[in-house]
């Protein structure tokens, strides 16, 4: 299935830096259309406003974490089918658990590469 | 006032535990000293009534008694004022200068980065593919400071935990400025299973997470 790359994509991260770099990459990879949030308020906020086809989100955020965001998201009626990916750190077990659990679409731990994430949006993507 | 039986004799370990408790409730502040004065001046006046038993506990108070001055001794030595009024908040300026720097290096970085995306967007075919391969990489190599930085907000929380224990000792040891409260409160959701990054050795890779998924 084609994926349509015209979708908005919203990005969340605490790190200014972090969000211009996966701005870029996903730039990179024909999605132009990346909007940013710098935590998961932010971002619920921004979600309940629009419509976005896709999450990528950090989890080491305040006020609101990243699996935070992940649990409304998926609580909430509307955005509840959204593709999420986490990009985080957080590499232990328990992390991965408690997000696939939350309903997490698919998990790349940092430091990453562009070829990881492209790979990870596809078949997210692929099964939304 | 000592909590004394009516008949004056102690009737064995319980009571001098009894005893040293309840100085310890009437006067929380008591100096070691205080204390193996008054011990001592106890097992003056019961000497000829206590067991072998009770006498070895009373010289093990009297002893830690002697260990807690010596202890005060040591640490008023180690100038913990200077640690927590200095030391630290020196150690925790320099690491966010760090992370203030490296942001800036990595910006200055992107930027140019960027520039070379532009560029890449007007050429066609290999010049190009490469031009955006080299990008790319330099895109990924930049996320180091997203990960250095999360590494130094760690270390700043172990220089602040030491921190506050250095102001608990104190302020159990120290008087001075014992009115010094630890500030660490509880976790929010989700921030209990922050660990941050791992180190190398520790950490599981892409195909490790990705192994883990798949067996939900």
């Amino acid at each position: 299935m084609a994926i349509d790359k015209s979708m908005n994509v919203l990005i969340v991260d605490d790190y200014k830096t972090m969000l211009r770099i996966i701005r870029n990459l996903l730039k990179q990879i024909d999605f132009n259309n990346v909007e940013e949030a710098s935590d998961g308020s932010e971002a619920l906020s921004k979600l309940r406003g629009g419509n976005y086809g896709l999450i990528i989100s950090d989890w080491n955020m305040a006020p609101m974490t990243g699996l935070q965001l992940l649990q409304e998201v998926r609580a909430d009626h509307r955005l509840k089918t959204t593709p999420f990916i986490m990009i985080t750190a957080e590499s232990k077990t328990e992390n991965v658990v408690a997000a696939k659990a939350a309903g997490v679409s698919n998990y790349i731990v940092k430091p990453f590469n562009a070829e990881t994430l492209k790979d990870k949006i596809e078949k997210v993507l692929a099964h939304a | 006032m000592l909590d004394v039986p009516e008949d004056g004799r102690l009737s064995g370990l319980d009571a001098l535990k009894q005893k040293l408790a309840s100085i310890r409730e009437q006067q929380p502040g008591i100096e070691a000293g205080l204390v193996t004065e008054v011990v001592r001046a106890v097992l003056t006046t019961i000497s000829d009534d206590l067991t072998a038993k009770e006498a070895a506990l009373l010289r093990e108070v009297e002893e830690l008694g002697r260990t807690i001055a010596s202890a005060k001794s040591d640490i008023a030595a180690l100038r913990v004022d200077d640690i927590n009024d200095h030391d630290i908040p020196f150690a925790t300026d320099e690491l966010d200068a760090i992370v203030e720097h490296t942001a800036h290096a990595t910006n200055a970085i992107l930027e140019s980065c960027e520039m070379l995306d532009e560029v890449s967007a007007t050429l066609s075919g290999d010049p190009a593919a490469r031009l955006q391969a080299a990008t790319t990489k330099i895109y990924e190599a930049c996320s180091f400071q997203d990960i250095t930085g999360q590494r130094i907000t760690k270390v700043v929380t172990t220089l602040k935990a030491i921190e506050q224990k250095v102001v608990h000792i104190i302020g159990t040891f120290g008087p001075s400025i014992g009115s010094m409260k630890p500030t660490i409160g509880p976790v929010a959701n989700g921030a209990d299973l922050l660990n941050g990054p791992q180190l190398p050795a520790q950490a599981m890779d892409q195909s490790d997470i990705d192994k883990l998924l798949a067996d939900f």
